[in-house]
């Protein structure tokens, strides 16, 4: 990855209308942005807010409230567990397949790609339905096998996809030569691959572990009364409104955000997001 | 010897015992994404009533079915366009060095890491009648009245724009900065104005990635759901065709319909995809010179 080191053109001191038009659309985008996320977190902590720019006071009961009301300790187990087994199992079926997708060329090395594009480039809603219909018929649905289960359909591919370039910046005489000196191919994974994909293992576990906290739809249509995730507990509590109290669901917002923000900052240490995005887009040959 | 000779065939066209490693990856697509959809294609031509087309005839004969394909497209179809389209300006300002670059590109992946469902919360609170923006308006001068941006076809709008802006913005970025700025440099040594040099070289070497961040952002709004359900009006102005999907499936239990509208739902999706990326089969597909 080579950044682009020079400037395209020198440019004017004084910044041009045009620029400030671009600046003033981001810092338009920014505020409202930071105005949508503040008045969630304001709203968490304030005592009583009506009609005023901010609440009367102040308080923590909100968090104790949401705590208790919501059951929030079994939620975010069940979304720790939830997101470990994704995590765990879209990895490990994911990157032997796309060693064998970079690696190798075989009939029908476009049907399969196309196979694991599809999930991907589907809303989820249109596969969750048939999907949750199947697995309610084999009873999966509604335990935390069947958010599990759903859940690993688009993962199993974004796993795929993150690892690809990742494989393929592996010289492969080095797979080569060990293969010369008598390893098999279990010893080459174990022993030269995995400790030259960690970084892209880890990666990809990070962008699925936020893709699995954050995806709504499946386990939305999966999920039964004690295999919710918090998005989904958020949700019921946000569409059952004027039953809990406004403030409660916002503090509930705020922990899910913070959970959120907790996973994007580890994955930003790991990945620079314009990076992937370039990488990724070589593949659909 | 013969299985030998075999083996030596196979292995020459590429076969061989390798590609088990393919196996499980596979077989979790085939159970968990082609299986089911084949079973809800198979479900949707199996209704109680009406013979084996009764759900798509169902779905298309009642008008309060029917109009959620244009509502859904009426939402999602601007949304990506104007994420797109306001992305492609200010990305390419940005596309050099500058300072704080990595800090903006970082708060600009927050709203994607959001989710929906808080951004619908954060909505409500922010554009609603006694919320912050209206409050704003008001005290500036510019409105006597709280304009109504909730509950209805704006709030939607504005909550896939909030998700939706960033993502594309990313994806736009990445392949700006993938197109070799020599190319543009020559083009300004030989005079070309800045318009010129965007319109020539710049625009035609980025339409290609155009057409994939343009069909990204479309199946991110095509899907929206539970922001239509919490900011929109889900009766009425946004019912949208997932909405309709998920109450025939889930509170009618009418499986067969709620099956076919996926069908309609997945068939109207790739269709505008398959639109777009059939344009940009039209356009220059090869390298753009820069980082790959």
């Amino acid at each position: 990855m080579t950044l682009v080191s020079e400037k395209t053109a020198a440019r004017p001191i004084v910044a041009s209308p045009a620029a400030w038009l671009v600046w003033g659309a981001v810092a338009f985008f920014l505020i409202n942005l930071a105005g949508v996320i503040g008045s969630v977190v304001v709203n968490s902590v304030g005592r009583r807010w009506f009609d005023t720019w901010l609440p009367e006071g102040w308080t923590t009961q909100w968090y104790a409230s949401a705590w208790t009301e919501f059951g929030l300790l079994d939620v975010l187990l069940v979304t720790l567990e939830v997101a470990v087994l994704v995590v765990g199992i879209s990895v490990l079926v994911g990157v032997p397949a796309s060693y064998v997708l970079a690696r190798r060329s075989f009939p029908g090395r476009r049907l399969v790609y196309l196979l694991f594009l599809l999930p991907i480039l589907m809303p989820p809603i249109t596969y969750g339905i048939p999907l949750a219909t199947v697995l309610y018929k084999y009873g999966f649905a509604g335990h935390l096998a069947g958010v599990v289960l759903a859940n690993l359909v688009p993962s199993i591919p974004f796993v795929i996809l993150t690892m690809t370039p990742f494989i393929e910046q592996i010289d492969p005489t080095m797979e080569k030569a060990a293969r010369m000196c008598g390893a098999r191919t279990g010893q080459i994974f174990g022993r030269i691959l995995a400790p030259l994909l960690v970084p892209g293992i880890l990666a990809a576990s990070i962008l699925v572990l936020v893709r699995t906290v954050g995806m709504f739809e499946l386990t939305f249509l999966t999920a039964g009364p004690d295999s919710q995730t918090l998005v989904v507990a958020l949700y019921y509590s946000m569409s059952a409104a004027g039953i809990r109290a406004q403030q409660s669901v916002d503090a509930m917002a705020v922990l899910y955000t913070a959970s959120m923000l907790v996973l994007l900052v580890v994955a930003l240490r790991f990945v620079n997001p314009t990076q992937l995005v370039a990488r990724v887009k070589e593949e659909p040959d | 010897m013969t299985r030998v000779a075999l083996r030596h065939r196979l292995a020459e066209r590429g076969i061989d015992r390798q590609l088990w490693l393919l196996v499980p990856g596979l077989a979790c697509v085939l159970a968990l994404f082609v299986y089911p959809f084949a079973y809800g294609i198979g479900l949707s031509f199996q209704p109680a009533q009406g013979g084996v087309f009764g759900a798509y005839r169902e779905f298309f004969t009642d008008a309060y079915q029917r109009d959620t394909i244009a509502t859904t497209l009426g939402l999602s179809l601007p949304a990506a366009i104007l994420n797109v389209a306001a992305s492609v300006p200010i990305a390419y300002r940005m596309r050099g060095r500058f300072r704080g670059k990595r800090l903006l590109t970082t708060i600009l992946v927050v709203p994607i890491t959001l989710g929906t469902v808080l951004t619908a919360e954060g909505l409500l609170n922010y554009l609603g009648p006694a919320g912050w923006f209206n409050r704003f308006l008001m005290a500036v001068g510019l409105l006597d009245e709280p304009v109504r941006l909730t509950n209805n076809y704006w709030g939607v709008f504005f909550s896939l724009v909030i998700t939706g802006f960033p993502f594309a913005f990313l994806l736009i970025l990445s392949y700006l900065s993938g197109i070799d700025p020599t190319l543009e440099r020559a083009a300004a040594t030989l005079g070309a104005g800045w318009w010129q040099r965007f319109r020539r070289i710049t625009l035609p070497l980025l339409a290609p990635g155009l057409a994939t961040t343009f069909c990204l952002t479309f199946v991110l709004a095509f899907s929206v759901f539970p922001s239509a359900v919490l900011v929109g009006d889900p009766a009425g102005t946004t019912r949208v065709i997932s909405i309709a999907a998920y109450h025939a499936a889930y509170e009618a239990y009418d499986y067969p319909l709620g099956s076919a509208i996926a069908v309609v739902m997945g068939v109207v999706e790739l269709f505008v995809v398959a639109v777009v990326l059939g344009l940009r089969s039209l356009l220059y597909t090869g390298s753009t010179g820069g980082k790959g």
